[in-house]
C-alpha cells in the first residue's frame, strides 16, 4: 500500500481534511475502513472510488458527520472533527437520489440553507438569484422538483449544496440515476464548476471512467483499505497493484514469477516456456510469482508486432466489432481471455477465429505485480 | 391479415383505419373493465347507496297519516285552520278511522300523531269505541264523544301531521321545532338534547384523533426507521388487537379499568393514591378504550407513508445546515401529511360511529349520536328521528371532510 508516500510528497501546506489512522466497524467484528489516511488539499477534486461494500461511503459519511469513526481522527485544518455534528460542519452535499425536498419548490429548496442560517433576507434573494442564474433554471424556481427531469433536478442539487458557500462538497455517486449521455455532460459540468469557483469536492463513485474523467487525483478503495492514490494518468499507466489495475480500465492478467531484476525492468517468465520483459511493481524480487499487468489497447497483432521484442503465438477465439475498433479476443499461454484491441482501419479482414496470430508488446507496456 | 391482401386492396386512408382499430381495442378494454368491477359497484349500489338513500328519505317521510286516511288528508288540505273543518271531511275521517283497524293503520296512526301530543293515541281509541255505524251529523257525534274533536288545536294537530314530507324529525334532531304559526323556534330549554349530543360527539371522535395521533405518530415513526427485522416484530404488536373482538376489548377495559379492578389496585398497592379512581363509566373510560380500538388505524397509514421517505431528506437538511430537530419539522414531517390526513380521517369518522364502546365504558353523559339512534331504531321504533340523527351526522361527518380536505390540501404539496 503506498498511502501516504505519494500524499505527503506532492504538497506541503496544510491539508484542508486529514484523516489520521480512522477505522470504522459496524459490528465489532469486520473493519469496514482499515487504517485510513487521507489528506485532501485545498482546491482539490478528490475521488474515492471502489466497488460496492470497499468502504468509500462510509469514508464520505464519516466525513459528513452522518458516521463516527470507531478509532482515529478527521481534522479540517487543525479542528478535530470528530465531535462536530453534522449540521455544524459547514459541508455542501450532493447525495446519491438528489434528496430534493419535494414538498418545497426549486427556489425554497436552494434558499433552504440560506434560512437555517439566519442570513439577512436580501443577501438571500441575491445569492439564491444569482445561482439560479448559474445553473440556468431562473424560469424553473417555482417548479416542484418531481416536476424536473434528471440533469435539472441535478444541477438544482448542486445549486443547493453550493449556495451557502461551504468550504468542502461531498458528493455521493451524484450522477448515478442519469443516462449515459446525461451522465458524461454533468461529469464535465460539475468539473468545469470546480475550476471556475476553485471549489474542494470529495467525490464517491464506483464508475471508474467518470472518476478518471473529473479527478485531480483519485483514492482508489478496496477492502476498506485504499489500494492507491494518484492522479488519473499514474493510475491507468502505473497501477501499484493487480487490483487496481483490473479496477482502472481494460486490463489482460497473465500469472507469472520474477526471472530477474534489473533495476526497474525485469524479466518474467510465464504459462510454459513463455517470457517477456516487464516494468517492475512495488514489492517484487527475483524468484516473486507475480501477475503481469498488460493493457489490450498496447496490444499488436501480426503485422504491427514484428519490430517488437516480445511476440508470441496465440490463437483467435472471436472478434468483437464496436465501431472504432475491433476486441480480438485470444488463447495466449493458458489465458482463453487475453484480449487485444486493434484499429478498425489495420485490421486484416483474412483473420478468421480459430487462426493462429503473432501478439507483441514492448517492455514498458507490461507491469509485473504483487501476486496477492 | 397477410402482407398480400393488404397490398391488393385499395387502402383505406391508414389513420381513419387506425382509429377504427384503436377505438375497438379499446372498446374491449372498456368492456374488460367494467366487468371487473360491476360485482362491487351492484355489491355497493345495494349495501351501501340504496339503504343511504332510504335513510335519507326516513328523515323526512311522513307519509303514515296520508296512507291510513286519504280522505281526511286530502280534506285537510283545503281547510283554512279557522273553526272546524268541513262536515265531509269529519265523515271521512269517521270512516277512515274505522277502516284502520284493519290492517295495523291505527297503531301507526296514534303512533305518528302522539309525536304531536300524547293523547292522540288514547283519543283514537276512545273515540273507535264510542263510534256509532252511521250519523246524520258526524261533527256533533264526535264532539260528544270526545269534546277534544270540537277543539281548533286539534284539528290544526291533525293538519300539521298529515304532509306527506315534514322537517320536524330533521328540527327535532337540532332542538328546533315549529311554532304555532309554522315559525322555527327553539324548543324548550329543558328538553334540548342533540346539540349537546352531537357537540359531545365531536369532542369526543376529535379527542381520540388527537390522542391516537399523539400516540401513533412517535411509533410509526420507530416503525418506519428501524431495521426489518424489528419493525416486523413491534408490527405485529400494533396489529394484536384486531385478534379479538371489539367487545371483548372493551370488557377487558371495564375489568382494569373499575374500582377494584388491575390499574386501581396496582396504583393503590404502590401508594400512589389513597382511594381508587373513577377510571370507567365516565368519559376517561371512553377515551381509554376508544383510543386503544383505534389507534391501529391510525399507525398503520402513517407507516406507510412513513416508510416512503427516504432517511436521505432529514440527512441533507442537515448537512444544509438546520438542527436535526429543525430538519425534522421542516423537512420530514411535511412529508407525512398525507399519511397524517389519511390517519386522523379514518380515526375521526370511525370514532363519530361509536356506539358499543361508550354505551359500555361511558356513563349517561358520555353517550354519543349513535346511542341515540340505536334507541330511536330498537326502543321507540322512531324510524324518523333515528332517520333524522343519522342524516345529520352524515351531512357534519362530509362538511367536516371538505374543511379538512381544503386545509390539508393548501398544505400538502406532495404531487406524484
Amino acid at each position: 500500500m503506498l498511502t501516504n508516500t505519494s500524499l505527503s510528497s506532492s504538497d506541503h501546506s496544510t491539508p484542508l481534511v486529514r484523516f489520521d489512522a480512522v477505522q470504522k466497524t459496524y459490528d465489532g467484528e469486520n473493519l469496514v475502513v482499515k487504517d485510513l489516511n487521507l489528506s485532501i488539499h485545498k482546491g482539490e477534486f478528490v475521488t474515492l472510488l471502489g466497488p460496492s461494500g470497499s468502504g468509500k461511503t462510509t469514508c464520505l459519511m464519516m466525513l459528513a458527520g452522518f458516521e463516527v469513526p470507531t478509532s482515529g481522527d478527521i481534522f479540517l485544518e487543525s479542528q478535530r472533527l470528530n465531535s462536530v455534528p453534522p449540521h455544524k460542519r459547514n459541508f455542501g452535499m450532493v447525495f446519491q437520489n438528489y434528496a430534493l425536498f419535494p414538498h418545497m419548490t426549486v427556489e425554497e429548496n436552494i434558499r433552504y440553507p440560506l434560512k437555517t442560517r439566519r442570513l439577512p433576507a436580501a443577501e438571500i434573494e441575491r445569492k439564491v438569484s444569482d445561482i439560479l442564474d448559474m445553473i440556468q433554471l431562473r424560469e424553473f424556481a417555482k417548479r416542484r422538483p418531481t416536476q424536473l427531469s434528471g440533469g435539472q433536478q441535478q444541477r438544482v442539487a448542486l445549486a443547493r449544496s453550493l449556495v451557502f458557500e461551504p468550504q468542502l462538497i461531498l458528493m455521493d455517486e451524484p450522477l448515478g440515476a442519469l443516462d449515459k449521455q446525461l451522465r458524461e455532460r454533468m461529469q464535465l459540468e460539475i468539473k468545469h464548476l470546480h475550476q471556475q469557483l476553485g471549489l474542494t469536492v470529495v467525490f464517491v463513485t464506483h464508475d471508474q471512467s467518470e472518476a478518471l474523467t473529473m479527478s485531480d487525483r483519485v483514492a482508489v478503495f478496496n477492502d476498506g483499505v485504499i489500494q492507491q492514490i494518484d492522479t488519473p494518468t499514474n493510475l491507468y499507466e502505473f497501477p501499484a497493484n493487480a487490483f487496481v489495475a483490473q479496477f482502472i480500465g481494460e486490463n489482460n492478467t497473465l500469472p507469472g514469477r520474477v526471472e530477474s531484476v534489473q533495476g526497474h525492468d525485469c524479466r518474467v517468465s510465464f504459462g510454459e516456456g513463455f517470457s517477456t520483459g516487464a516494468l517492475l511493481g512495488p514489492n517484487l524480487a527475483q524468484g516473486d510469482a507475480t501477475r503481469l499487468s498488460i493493457r489490450p489497447e498496447r496490444v499488436k497483432l501480426n503485422g504491427a508486432a514484428t519490430q517488437l521484442p516480445n511476440r508470441l503465438q496465440g490463437k483467435v477465439h472471436e472478434f468483437i466489432y464496436l465501431g472504432d475498433h475491433l476486441r480480438v479476443r485470444c488463447e495466449l499461454a493458458g489465458n482463453d481471455d487475453f484480449v487485444a484491441r486493434v484499429p478498425v482501419d489495420d485490421f486484416s479482414s483474412q483473420l478468421q477465429p480459430g487462426d493462429i496470430v503473432e501478439l507483441g508488446w514492448r517492455n514498458e507496456d507490461v507491469r509485473a505485480l504483487n501476486a496477492s | 391479415m397477410s402482407t398480400n391482401a393488404v397490398a391488393a386492396r385499395p387502402e383505406a386512408p391508414p389513420e381513419a383505419n387506425l382509429k377504427k382499430q384503436l377505438k375497438r381495442a379499446d372498446r374491449l378494454r372498456k368492456f374488460k373493465a367494467i366487468g371487473l368491477v360491476a360485482p362491487l359497484a351492484l355489491f355497493l349500489i345495494v349495501v351501501f347507496v340504496l339503504p343511504i338513500g332510504s335513510m335519507l328519505w326516513r328523515s323526512v317521510d311522513n307519509t303514515e297519516l296520508e296512507s291510513v286516511m286519504p280522505r281526511t288528508v286530502a280534506g285537510l288540505q283545503q281547510w283554512d285552520g279557522s273553526g272546524l273543518p268541513e262536515e265531509a271531511t269529519l265523515a271521512a275521517f269517521a270512516a277512515e278511522l274505522r277502516d284502520s283497524r284493519r290492517g295495523g293503520g291505527l297503531g301507526k296512526v296514534g303512533r305518528r300523531l302522539n309525536y304531536e301530543d300524547n293523547q292522540y293515541r288514547g283519543l283514537l281509541m276512545r273515540t273507535l269505541r264510542g263510534l256509532p255505524a252511521s250519523s246524520e251529523n258526524w261533527t256533533q257525534t264526535l264532539v260528544e264523544i270526545d269534546p277534544a274533536w270540537g277543539e281548533t288545536t286539534t284539528w290544526r294537530e291533525i293538519q300539521r301531521a298529515s304532509p306527506p314530507v315534514t322537517d320536524r324529525y330533521v328540527l327535532a334532531s337540532l332542538d328546533l321545532e315549529r311554532g304555532a304559526n309554522g315559525e322555527i323556534q327553539r324548543i324548550d330549554a329543558q328538553d334540548r338534547i342533540y346539540q349537546s349530543v352531537f357537540q359531545r360527539t365531536m369532542v369526543i371522535a376529535g379527542g381520540v384523533t388527537l390522542i391516537c395521533l399523539a400516540l401513533g405518530f412517535p411509533l410509526a415513526y420507530l416503525l418506519a426507521t428501524l431495521p426489518p427485522k424489528t419493525s416486523n416484530m413491534l408490527m405485529i404488536l400494533v396489529l394484536l388487537p384486531f385478534w379479538t373482538s371489539l367487545l371483548v376489548r372493551t370488557a377487558a377495559w371495564i375489568i382494569l379499568l373499575q374500582s377494584n379492578g388491575l390499574v386501581n389496585q396496582s396504583l393503590i398497592a404502590s401508594g400512589i393514591i389513597d382511594t381508587p379512581l373513577q377510571l370507567v363509566f365516565n368519559r376517561i373510560g371512553v377515551f381509554f378504550a376508544m383510543v386503544h380500538i383505534l389507534l391501529p388505524f391510525m399507525i398503520l397509514p402513517l407507516y406507510s407513508v412513513m416508510k416512503g421517505i427516504s432517511p436521505s431528506y432529514q440527512r441533507a437538511a442537515v448537512s444544509l445546515g438546520a438542527h436535526p430537530f429543525a430538519a425534522f419539522w421542516q423537512v420530514y414531517a411535511p412529508q407525512t401529511i398525507s399519511g397524517v390526513a389519511a390517519g386522523t380521517i379514518l380515526v375521526f369518522i370511525m370514532a363519530l360511529g361509536y356506539y358499543i364502546t361508550p354505551a359500555l365504558v361511558g356513563g349517561p353523559a358520555d353517550q354519543m349520536v349513535s346511542y341515540y339512534v340505536a334507541y330511536y331504531t330498537n326502543t321507540t321504533n322512531n324510524w324518523g328521528m333515528a332517520a333524522a340523527l343519522g342524516s345529520i351526522l352524515l351531512a357534519l361527518t362530509l362538511l367536516l371532510y371538505l374543511v379538512y380536505h381544503r386545509l390539508v390540501n393548501r398544505k400538502q404539496l406532495i404531487r406524484s
